[in-house]
């Protein structure tokens, strides 16, 4: 009811009007009537009505929404004044626009990966079954979200109490297409429960069933994702005839999952389901594989759920002890036990990877904002002592303090306003960016960056934070004048009031030592990189092609495998271009890892296992500081031979000499327990990761390697790049061995993606700490500008008695001098506090290096000299005359 | 209640209303006839009177008023508080005159 009237007041005041005019001319006329003549008619008739304003005016009124009506013109009055200095608001909008876009991205990105749900029913229902603390490396772990085996989770589905309903699922890469034209996708097997427990239906067809799982292999039927649908099938109606080569079976494709469905991987998506299915033989007890999830049912919580798994757990592990393991391993295996853990917001290694950098980015770009804030505070403060007179006169007239509060707080709110609208605008833009930096060619990163009520509600958070910083301190100072005294001293002021200046000065610190802490912490990451970049790991990495070879639809391989590598080898190295070929069963820096337990004497330990070919130290570089490398003698006829690392040396054999030693190794399926004799030392190299610590390594023989392996991965060393190479090597391949499957990939290129996030952290940390040394910067020269403005009668009268300009000059910069100087203090006390939160993610380099606080001190001090030196000048070529006669 | 009371015999227009009050009361009532019309216009507000543009008795446009059937129920709620009250006030006075 209200509504309508405030909507039609302007209407009803025009109907008012009339009414009015109509009252009057009626009465005139009857006074006329009555004898009247026509002025003193009309006289008397607006006597007798009274004032006709001042009763539109009530009506009026009565129209209104009190509170509203004001805020309306204070935000219009508001807008007046940002336009009215169309610098000003530029100026103040950009930096708000900027800090609160950055802000908003980077908690995008963390709510993507860290804080949202999975897409599916209930997902706070669901929990995960693991062993707790892991299996210690026991057995073959191929996936990265694994950590149980199937046996396992048969039985553990067979006897659990606590699930409603319960699945497995494992990924990995699939091969789809014919041999000659193979294509990689991302895979995920599934039992048959996968779809209905999560409560995702189908897009087309059906989805995967119990009675999928229970058929044997080879598999018949798949499920892809509403993506793989749209891309590779063209989107095409399902029909018997939909079919896919996968991993050299042809499967029927039943059906295709929702398009917001991306698996349970949180930033991996995936393009194939497979369900499970029954092997000939026996399922493998030592293939920790499989991830298993949950529906708790209602009334369990984790706890409870956790307690009966733990209860049941000596029973599951007894029943499918590891197979082929010593009775050491196999005592450790009864002892595990399982617990459930919350997995609502599915699995990420995106999460586990990136947590503390987003979080880390999240307080970096909060700090800029602070900076900006502290910026605008003091422009709107320098524009207050402006108004000063303004504000004075009218709370002369009368008007309340806190009206003229309200009116600067709708000021500082539209300027806030409006920079959400455009942070928002640029956090869109932003955060796609970084999704796509984050991604490689090898791993795209999928994230759904819906700009969703949260992110809404986050960045309104900051905008009203923001507001209240920068606007409520100016605006209460503002207004807090005596209307007498302002009028008196107006702009006439000598030196102006010191506490005035108090607050921007303290502004000023404030800035100077948060942009120190970013510019020590962008100097640390971008320092960490470099170092990450130019570290040598003991091996080449330039100019190296990494191929991976399989055999398996050769029968030649599959009759003499080790003669056929050796085949395959020595072709790779007849391929004009090649320098040297080497085959080894793990690549450094990039493969995985294997591990025995060894013996040597009475020490024991563990050491990482790799079976290279002759000459692979040679093709990497990797300097023999002791005995011999491997040579063609070396079959698997003749005696057993290692080779291993001066880490392995340290710490297994003292000072003794260690050629002509022996070692035993623990025995594991499909590898007997075996005696090596040590012939060799290499020089240390890093194993899969720059960043871990060197472990003990040894290596043997490829032509010793006990299983049958029908696959190499080759590292060859070239000149020409790897697209060269690697067509080179395939077409000689393909003509004498058709069928083999091969793929290259650049050694170093494949390192560095590696280091995505060294990159990234460098890369943002840099820009955000080059950007708060610029609104650093911006918010020195505007405090020293103000400051030298104010004291400009005071100069003059300097100037007019004989002052050099130096000494003006210098004037200014000592008090420039002091606030720098404070700032740095703090700022330096804060960094090597904050640095601790950065020190894990740093390589090569403490949090409290010297040289990168150093480093950042003379940067800032630099900037902020060259800030405040031009007002300084300014000051300094005043003309005396002018100065003081200025008003 | 005043201009209710004036609206239950039929429509009217507010130069009209102004006059019958001045008059029923036998001009003891005397006010602006301006502030009559904030009057109208909370009265109408509330529903209880509607309005619609007319033509006078001398041939002038003019704004009509008539009751509504919630402005009658108002009219005799208040009508019968207002004897009420003249009642009760009548009693406090003249107690003696029982």
């Amino acid at each position: 009811m209200s509504w309508r009237r405030f909507l039609r007041r302007n209407w009803w005041d025009g109907e008012r009007a009339r009414e009015i005019e109509s009252y009057l001319e009626i009465e005139t006329a009857e006074n006329i009537a009555r004898g009247m003549n026509p002025s003193d008619a009309a006289a008397a008739a607006h006597r007798k009505f009274g004032n006709p304003v001042m009763v539109r005016e009530e009506i009026y009124r009565m129209n209104t929404v009190g509170w509203l009506e004001s805020v309306w013109q204070d935000v219009r009055y508001g807008a007046r004044q940002l336009c009215s200095s169309p610098g000003f608001a530029a100026v103040a909008i950009a930096s708000l626009a900027l800090g609160i876009g950055a802000n908003t991205a980077i908690f995008q990105l963390l709510d993507a990966v860290r804080l949202r749900s999975l897409p599916v029913k209930n997902p706070q229902e669901l929990a995960e079954v693991r062993i707790i603390g892991g299996n210690g490396g026991m057995g073959l772990n191929p996936n990265r979200y694994g950590g149980l085996t199937r046996p396992l989770w048969e039985h553990i589905e067979k006897h659990q109490q606590s699930f409603s309903s319960m699945f497995a699922w494992a990924s990995g890469d699939i091969r789809v297409g014919q041999i000659s034209d193979l294509r990689r996708a991302k895979g995920i097997r599934v039992s048959g429960d996968f779809f209905r427990t999560l409560g995702v239906d189908p897009w087309r067809g059906r989805l995967i069933l119990p009675e999928d799982e229970a058929q044997s292999c080879p598999l018949t039927r798949a499920v892809v994702s509403y993506s793989y649908w749209q891309g590779q099938m063209g989107a095409r109606e399902l029909d018997a005839g939909s079919k896919l080569m996968v991993n050299g079976d042809l499967v029927e494709v039943i059906g295709v999952t929702p398009p917001q469905f991306l698996g349970l991987a949180v930033g991996e998506s995936f393009d194939i389901a497979l369900p499970f299915c029954r092997p000939r033989e026996a399922l493998r007890r030592d293939v920790f594989d499989v991830s298993v999830m949950g529906r708790l049912r209602p009334g369990w919580t984790l706890e409870k759920a956790s307690a009966h798994l733990e209860a049941i757990s000596p029973g599951l592990f007894a029943e499918t002890v590891i197979t082929g393991y010593g009775a050491e391993a196999i005592g450790r295996y009864k002892r595990f036990k399982l617990a459930a853990y919350e997995a609502g917001g599915g699995v990420s290694q995106l999460r586990e990877q990136y947590d503390s950098s987003l979080w880390l980015l999240l307080a970096i770009t909060g700090m800029v904002l602070l900076i900006a804030c502290a910026n605008l505070a003091n422009l709107m403060l320098a524009r207050a002592s402006v108004r000063e007179r303004e504000v004075a006169v009218r709370l002369a007239l009368g008007a309340s303090r806190r009206r003229l509060l309200r009116q600067l707080l709708a000021e500082s709110a539209l300027l806030a306003a409006i920079g959400v609208g455009l942070g928002v605008a640029i956090a869109r833009f932003l955060s796609r960016t970084l999704v796509w930096s984050l991604s490689t060619e090898n791993a795209m990163v999928q994230l759904p960056m819906a700009t969703d009520w949260r992110i809404f509600l986050f960045a309104t958070l900051v905008a009203v934070l923001t507001c209240a910083i920068f606007g409520v301190m100016p605006a209460i100072r503002a207004t807090d004048v005596e209307p007498g005294s302002a009028m008196q001293s107006g702009s006439r002021g000598v030196t102006g009031r010191r506490e005035r200046f108090a607050i921007q000065r303290l502004m000023v610190i404030g800035q100077i030592s948060i942009s120190l802490v970013l510019l020590v912490s962008a100097l640390l990451f971008v320092r960490s990189f470099r170092n990450l970049m130019t570290f040598h790991p003991g091996m080449r990495q330039a100019g190296i092609t990494v191929g991976f070879f399989g055999f398996n639809p050769i029968p030649a391989a599959r009759d003499h495998p080790e003669e056929f590598r050796r085949e395959i080898l020595d072709e790779v190295r007849a391929t004009p271009g090649v320098l040297a070929a080497a085959s080894t069963t793990n690549v450094p820096l990039i493969g995985g890892s294997w591990s025995h337990g060894v013996r040597i004497g009475s020490a024991r330990g563990g050491s990482q296992f790799t079976w290279v070919s002759p000459s692979y130290f040679e093709t990497m570089g990797i300097p023999v500081l002791q005995g011999r490398d491997f040579t063609r003698d070396d079959t698997r006829k003749s005696p057993r031979v290692a080779v291993v690392n001066q880490t392995f040396v340290r710490k297994y054999l003292g000072g003794t000499n260690p050629i002509g030693q022996t070692m035993r190794t623990g025995e594991e399926p499909n590898f007997p327990s075996t005696v090596y004799e040590i012939v060799g030392v290499i020089a240390d190299t890093k194993y899969n990761n720059l960043r871990s610590v060197i472990p003990p390594m040894t290596f043997a023989p490829a032509s010793q390697y006990p299983p049958e392996a029908l696959w190499a991965n080759v590292m060859i060393h070239s000149d020409s790049p790897t697209a060269t190479v690697g067509a080179a090597v395939k077409r000689r391949i393909s003509e004498k061995y058709s069928g083999t499957i091969m793929e290259f990939v650049d050694f170093q290129q494949r390192i560095r993606e590696g280091m995505i996030q060294e990159r990234l952290m460098a890369m943002l940390s840099g820009f955000f700490g080059l950007l708060a040394a610029l609104l650093a910067m911006v918010g020195l020269y505007g405090v020293i500008s103000y400051l030298v403005a104010r004291r400009r009668n005071e100069i003059g009268i300097r100037l007019a008695l004989g002052a050099h300009r130096g000494q003006v000059i210098g004037m200014v910069m000592k008090e420039a001098g002091r606030l720098l100087l404070i700032g740095i203090v703090i700022g330096i006390a804060t960094s090597l506090v904050a640095g601790r939160a950065a020190g894990a993610m740093l390589f090569g380099l403490k949090p409290h290096d010297p040289l990168t606080l150093a480093g950042a001190v003379i940067l800032l001090a630099a900037i902020a000299l060259m800030a405040s030196l031009v007002p300084a000048r300014r000051a300094s070529r005043l003309d005396p005359m002018i100065a003081i006669r200025y008003e | 209640m005043l201009i209710l009371q004036t609206l239950a015999t039929g429509a009217a227009h507010g130069h009209t209303i102004a006059h019958v009050i001045e008059h029923r009361s036998e001009d003891v009532l005397q006010v602006e006839h301006g502030s009559l019309y904030p009057a109208l216009h909370r009265l109408e507000d509330r529903g209880w009177i509607a309005s619609f543009w007319g033509t006078s008795e001398n041939n002038r446009k003019a704004r009509y008023y008539r009751l509504t059937a919630t402005g009658r129920k108002q009219l005799s709620v208040e009508t019968s508080r207002w004897d009420r009250v003249v009642r009760a006030i009548n009693q406090v006075l003249r107690p003696a005159e029982k």
